[in-house]
């Protein structure tokens, strides 16, 4: 019959429709809060990269390495100081070749030694061109990386490895660094020093697929892009082991479905409060919401390579930018005081004695419209009449700020159309455009310190060609104080250097401090002794499970 | 019937082949990727050069879409940024999105059908008028505003259900997000189904079913109804595809791992491995439902016959 064989066409259709779902079903037990004794949920982004140490530089996987590893030296979540770690001692007499000496005892989660190899071997990968790791030029410092690291594109490595790592024994090696940096121990304590197990060179596909390391934590399963269920080591026996059972990561697309499911209860951490949500945060959460001071500071820089922004008069136009911004309005409007108005280039989490001095910008950097307006009129008024501000709007707030950065420059000017947002789709695209200098006008550029030294503050980003330095900045005195800021033995006198060369910033004004971002989080009351490091990463070993 | 089919599946490969390089283009044309994978730091440009040679970038456009559709006939559709076969993606993407998808269709054709029977019936009477009303408002908010809401009133102040969906996305989860992404359509729906029926209530073929003494129920459901749903039929079959692609706003707002979520990060990140991948299969979930309902036709109605 025509009519029956018709519905049968129908029915397979609706069957094929329904098998396809049926086979995802499963898993009813509802994710989230909860679960076995002890373990901490807490919010996640999926992270850019696979989790190898050398090949990480954004927070999201560094929250991972920061469980699963332990360096040669740690930073004090406290303090920020680069405490010893798996080193014993890293001695130096002339501030070039060190010598660094383990702690013995430690171990991989797998059981293998941590040895000097697990050392050299790391930082040989990390730093070899054919392993493609973002990180590779943290090494740079080390002596013959540009055999195994040739700069020019298409150039290839003439070395396999690093010449200046000497392994002396088991728990003893040295390194010679191609320049003298005395302060070179202290950066030790960032991720991609990390030592590596053998099973990582042995069976990367599977080490990448559930990471080993050293640290307090190990991996139990791993989803990508999903969910990683990280689990205390009952075998470390390191000084700092977890105070919980284990720490439940979840991936969030939308930081505020992140914040709704911290109110429904349905996670214990949340990392990075929406700015929509700020302003309720405080009132939700109490004494739960954190807000602490992190090593980021946020600023506008300028395309110095643009004829328009090199002349003779620019540095005073940059300057009147500066003071044309009402830092404080916009830090307690937009951003609810979550971050305070800058007033040099580094950031407040370094202490004093780490380099931070407040007002070392001096005038340049407080706001006051009416010299603002006399500068700029002065050195002939804005080039070509008119200011761009670029920045990408796919995260975080920039359009808000960005919007209200050129207000206040208009009121400070009086001219509605003195300064114009730019705003660029995606991350991706604004970074490509930025380093192949297409800016012509301000752009933002934000700098997340990589370890607490007010070295990296500086050096990365306003030094002669520096991997971050967007406007390309260059200026001898500045160059020649950060040398000799570097081979300074004498911590003191190395900040003091450092500062000075911060006063050649504030004279050229390559880029405009505008605010130190402070890390903000909230949690549920299951859990206590919350708090961020440096790094804004929550110290996830020391929370407590009530 | 079978020719018909055939005929219909062979369309399928032009239209595929367009689809896959236009979006190809596309993302190509979105700019370098590579920048980006270095946060706010300038690439040093011998790893820059090692990424691009890694995942193909450094070879002219055409060269790459020729690879990439080389590959995809070896059931290798490219590996994402962060390692993972694009494969494995879909894999874990794909039924997550279907599975929301059919809620959101579940509900629609349920409650979208009832309300547009029981106001076509009864045009002008008050529950027409309140039904037609509540449409309105539901199609001229726009999707977050109701979710957020929804998801605020909801899993927060009433405590009942979460307000994100776990990994593993079970059905139970699923229901609040899949009335969300049924909102709009199911008010389609209510209004297709309502107009279709009111103007087949008047038609021959019902008086003469009336005029036979069937009873009113087997007048409605089996004359009436099965000769209303064609333009109902074709709605929700085209928007099973716009449903499944759509669903970025709902995913992002529930948590939920599926394919808007992937789209958005593989758009974000400028991987067209990616977003080509996911999009070509959306074109042909697209096609086959297109073809689907194209074949409900007949069976609704007995004069639609394919040879």
């Amino acid at each position: 019959m025509r009519g029956s064989t018709r519905l049968k066409w129908a029915v397979c259709a609706t069957a094929v429709a329904l098998a396809a779902t049926a086979c995802g079903g499963g898993g009813s037990d509802s994710g989230g809060g909860g679960g076995a004794s002890g373990i901490v949920s807490a919010s996640w982004g999926d992270p850019q990269s696979p989790l190898e140490p050398a090949n990480t530089n954004e927070v999201q996987g560094g929250k991972v390495l920061d469980m699963l590893f332990r360096g040669l030296k740690k930073y004090n979540p406290k303090t920020g100081k680069a405490e010893n770690m798996v080193a014993a001692s890293i001695t130096t007499t002339d501030s070039q070749n060190f010598a660094i000496k383990l702690n013995p005892g430690w171990t991989f989660s797998d059981g293998d030694p941590v040895t000097s190899d697990s050392f050299i071997n790391a930082w040989n990968y990390g730093a070899l061109l054919k392993n493609a790791q973002k990180n590779a030029s943290f090494f740079r410092f080390i002596d013959g990386y540009d055999a195994v690291h040739p700069e020019k594109e298409g150039a290839a490595s003439t070395a396999q490895t690093l010449g200046g790592l000497k392994k002396v024994d088991d728990l003893n090696f040295t390194v010679k660094l191609g320049a003298k940096f005395s302060t070179w121990p202290d950066t030790l304590g960032y991720s991609a020093y990390d030592p590596l197990p053998k099973s990582f060179f042995s069976d990367h596909a599977a080490w990448l697929s559930k990471p080993i390391g050293n640290g307090p934590y190990t991996v139990d399963s791993y989803t990508k892009g999903q969910t990683m269920k990280m689990r205390k080591w009952a075998g470390y026996k390191g000084p700092d082991a977890a105070q919980n059972g284990g720490i439940d990561l979840r991936v969030y697309t939308d930081n505020n479905t992140a914040y709704t499911d911290l109110q429904a209860g349905n996670i214990d951490l949340v990392d990075d409060i929406p700015a929509s949500q700020l302003k309720n945060a405080k009132s939700d959460l109490g004494d739960r919401f954190i807000n602490q001071p992190a090593g980021i500071i946020q600023t506008v820089s300028f395309p110095l390579y643009d004829a328009k922004w090199s002349g003779p008069n620019a540095a005073k136009i940059r300057q009147g930018l500066s003071m044309a911004i009402n830092r404080a309005q916009i830090t307690e409007q937009i951003f609810q005081k979550t971050r305070e108005p800058a007033s040099d280039w580094t950031s407040p989490v370094l202490g004093e004695a780490g380099g931070f001095k407040a007002g070392l910008c001096g005038d340049a950097c407080t706001f006051n419209p009416t010299e603002a307006k006399k500068l700029i009129t002065e050195a002939g008024g804005l080039p070509g009449g008119q200011v761009t501000l670029t920045s990408n709007v796919d995260t975080g707030s920039h359009k808000d700020w960005s919007d209200a950065v050129c207000n206040s420059i208009n009121n400070a000017l009086g001219n509605d159309k003195a300064c114009v947002f730019n705003p660029i789709g995606t991350f991706a695209d604004f970074r490509s455009k930025v380093t192949s200098k297409q800016m012509t006008g301000m752009f933002r550029t934000g700098w997340q310190m990589d370890y607490p030294l007010i070295q990296n503050f500086l050096q990365p980003i306003y030094y002669t060609n520096a991997s971050s330095n967007d406007s390309h900045y260059t200026n001898a005195n500045f160059d020649k104080l950060i040398n000799e800021a570097n081979a300074e033995p004498d911590t003191a006198k190395a900040v003091a250097l450092f500062q000075d060369s911060e006063k050649q910033l504030a004279i050229d004004m390559p880029a405009i401090p505008l605010w130190y971002q402070n890390g903000t989080g909230g949690y549920s009351t299951k859990i206590s002794n919350v708090t961020l490091n440096q790094f804004s990463v929550p110290v996830y070993n020391e929370i407590k499970v009530s | 019937m079978g020719r018909y089919v055939i005929r219909r599946l062979l369309q399928m490969i032009p239209v595929f082949i367009g689809a896959t390089f236009l979006i190809f283009v596309m993302v190509y044309a979105l700019g370098d990727p590579v920048a980006a994978f270095f946060g706010d730091r300038a690439p040093d440009p011998a790893t820059a050069a090692q990424i691009r040679h890694q995942y193909g970038l450094d070879k002219p456009l055409w060269h790459q879409y020729l690879d990439y559709m080389g590959n995809i006939f070896t059931g290798d559709f490219g590996t994402a940024f962060n390692g993972q076969p694009v494969t494995e993606l879909m894999k874990s993407a794909f039924p997550v999105t279907l599975r929301l998808t059919l809620v959101a269709i579940f509900f629609e054709i349920v409650i979208g059908i009832t309300f547009g029977v029981i106001t076509g019936m009864r045009r002008g009477r008050p529950i027409d008028t309140s039904v037609l009303l509540m449409t309105l408002v539901v199609i001229s908010i726009p999707v977050f505003v109701l979710g957020y809401v929804l998801q605020y009133v909801i899993a927060v102040q009433w405590g009942i259900g979460e307000p994100s969906v776990s990994p593993e996305a079970p059905l139970n989860e699923l229901i609040l997000p899949g009335i969300v992404l049924a909102l709009v359509s199911l008010a389609y729906v209510t209004r297709l189904t309502r107009t279709s029926i009111a103007e087949n209530t008047r038609a021959d073929y019902v008086r003469t079913a009336v005029a036979k003494g069937l009873p009113r129920r087997r007048v409605i459901l089996r004359h009436l109804l099965r000769n209303s749903l064609i333009p109902v039929i074709t709605f929700i079959g085209t928007d099973i595809g716009g449903l499944m692609g759509g669903a970025i706003v709902t995913e992002r707002i529930f948590n939920i791992q599926g394919v808007g979520y992937q789209l958005y990060q593989g758009i974000l990140r400028h991987n067209s491995a990616t977003v080509v991948g996911f999009v070509t299969i959306l074109v042909i979930v697209f096609l086959l439902a297109n073809l689907l309902v194209d074949l409900l036709y007949a069976v609704l109605d007995p004069r639609i016959r394919y040879a």
